[in-house]
């Protein structure tokens, strides 16, 4: 388990990350979610003891990673899929790095099989493709069959091929009780993998919820109505209680929008004022749209709105 | 540590620029001293075994050149590459790193300093005929035994400048300048402090251990070369600090 207590990071003036916290748990997929320079990739370097933390602790299990005694079998690690030295044949990659952590050869073959890199093992890994590149990251990330692991952002630059490999993998790896800790700028991406979410912006934790919760908690549930007689709708609607909270209706173009009240309630009050309707959706937000909601505030370069 | 330094020698044989430097050192020593050599007696003049020696090993500052840009590059590869990042996923610690990767290199480097080394002195001995000396002759196996540490310890200086600097053309630099320009700069320096500073200075000092015998008022073989290791010795500590310190 990962365990994130008050990790801040400050360059200079600047506070990259801000007091954050979070844990992430065995057995499910994390999603590690936020606008790009957000501050994902400090908080993922903190916890592998790549910077150090102006504040905080980051622990694996309990113990800071810099403490831990063969790492790699205890957590794998994909930061950057180009970071590998390009003179060095694929397999010596993995070797060297299998060695330092007193892992056997064998594995090395195992993890290029499992990553479908076997035929180009040999092949120096400067000419390799991004999604080859993020296969031997991959492979590496696995290599001591560790029970934690954790990706950023694994999916960027990949073709629909790679990323579904990638999206089973990680359900896969979870399925088996690890923790998968991955990191990603797009929303749709994680609603595809994730079990639970830990959204930040601007350094700062902005949610830290499962990801049915998530979706649930936007405001922007709404039912969308199409009838002849729009304003006069409207004004019966807008009278009508609310089952939770107040009722909104608001015109958009050549349809309404309703808050507050279920399509059924729409339905029966428009019957019971003799109106006739062409068209009831309940429309539920997107976790896209819930993710553009929570981040509005904190997206580092919001554009300027006309 | 035996695992970590099992790793180091996988990543130094792995790659291209490891045998390409090691070759160059090796011919820029032998080249240099078959070439001096082969000069010096064809010009017809006699050649004391003082200079059958030194002309034997010229190529020594060339050939440390080369291996102080392959210490660099051992690390500063992994930081144009972001190699470094990886490799401390695998080692957290970074003074155990470190420690591992100063080991390997100097092991090999050692070795092929050495192999270098008596090569180009049998090899220039061979050349100069009657007038060349033999390793059994007063002070010679030290020098060209010590033409190997001289060597094996330019390297060990480019590996710290690479870890301090971390950026392969500025610590190729830096290491060109303080093994090769600078030390011939401080015969510039006036007064007696200027003859202090120029003998003590790197390369002035560590090449005492190539001479048979000690040049009036230098400093001997073994003192110069602990000079020169004293040097290294501070920018190593220098680069273990900042490794330990800085973000990778």
């Amino acid at each position: 388990m990962i365990n994130v207590r008050s990790l801040t990071k400050r360059y200079g003036s600047t506070v990259a990350v801000d007091g954050l916290s979070f844990e992430v748990r065995r057995g499910q997929v994390t999603g590690f979610l936020g606008p790009n320079g957000a501050g994902k990739s400090t908080t993922m370097r903190m916890i592998l003891g790549l910077d150090r933390p102006s504040e905080g602790t980051a622990l694996i299990d309990g113990t800071p990673y810099g403490e831990l005694r063969n790492p790699l079998r205890k957590v794998g690690a994909l930061l950057d899929a180009k970071a590998v030295h390009g003179g060095r044949r694929a397999c010596d990659h993995l070797l060297c790095l299998a060695q330092s952590n007193g892992i056997p050869a064998s594995r090395v073959t195992e993890v290029l099989a499992l990553t479908g890199l076997t035929a180009v093992a040999r092949r120096r890994v400067g000419g390799f493709s991004l999604g080859m590149s993020q296969r031997l990251g991959i492979a590496a990330a696995l290599l001591g069959d560790p029970e934690i692991l954790m990706f950023d952002e694994p999916v960027n630059g990949l073709d629909p091929e790679g990323i579904m490999w990638i999206r089973t993998l990680m359900r896969d790896l979870a399925a088996e009780g690890r923790a998968v800790f991955v990191s990603s700028h797009l929303m749709s991406e994680m609603a595809q993998t994730a079990d639970h979410l830990v959204v930040i912006g601007r350094g700062r934790l902005i949610a830290d919820t499962g990801v049915e919760e998530f979706i649930g908690r936007s405001s922007q549930a709404y039912v969308r109505v199409r009838a002849p007689r729009l304003p006069e709708l409207a004004r019966v609607l807008g009278g009508t209680g609310g089952t939770a909270g107040p009722v909104e209706v608001a015109l958009h173009g050549d349809h309404l929008r309703v808050t507050g009240l279920g399509a059924e309630a729409v339905g029966e009050t428009a019957a019971g004022a003799g109106l006739t309707l062409h068209e009831l959706t309940p429309v539920s937000p997107s976790l896209e749209a819930a993710y553009m909601e929570l981040t509005q505030e904190s997206t580092e370069y919001a554009g300027a709105r006309a | 540590m035996t695992g970590v330094l099992r790793s180091e020698w996988t990543k130094l044989r792995s790659v291209r620029s490891t045998g390409w430097t090691l070759l160059t050192a090796v011919s820029l020593m032998i080249g240099f001293g078959v070439l001096l050599t082969a000069v010096s007696k064809d010009m017809g003049e006699e050649v004391g075994p003082a200079d059958a020696l030194m002309f034997s090993l010229s190529g020594s500052p060339f050939a440390s050149l080369a291996v102080a840009s392959l210490g660099v590059l051992v690390i500063s590869g992994e930081y144009r590459t972001g190699m470094i990042r990886t490799t401390l996923l695998a080692v957290p610690g970074r003074l155990r790193m470190l420690t591992a990767k100063v080991a390997v290199f100097t092991a090999v480097a050692f070795a092929v300093s050495v192999v270098a080394s008596f090569a180009a002195f049998l090899i220039g001995q061979a050349v100069l005929g009657d007038e060349g000396i033999a390793l059994g002759d007063p002070g010679v196996l030290r020098a060209v035994a010590g033409s190997a540490l001289l060597i094996t310890a330019s390297g060990v200086f480019g590996l710290a400048l690479g870890t301090l600097i971390r950026h392969t053309p500025g610590a190729i630099v830096a290491a060109i300048a303080l093994i090769f320009v600078l030390p011939q700069m401080t015969n510039m320096l006036p007064g007696e402090w200027g003859a202090t500073v120029r003998d003590h200075f790197t390369t002035n000092a560590g090449d005492q251990i190539t001479l048979a015998e000690v040049v009036g008022g230098q400093l001997g073989p073994w003192a110069g070369f602990g000079v020169y290791c004293l040097w290294i010795a501070t920018a190593l500590a220098a680069a273990a600090v900042l490794l330990r310190r800085r973000d990778a």
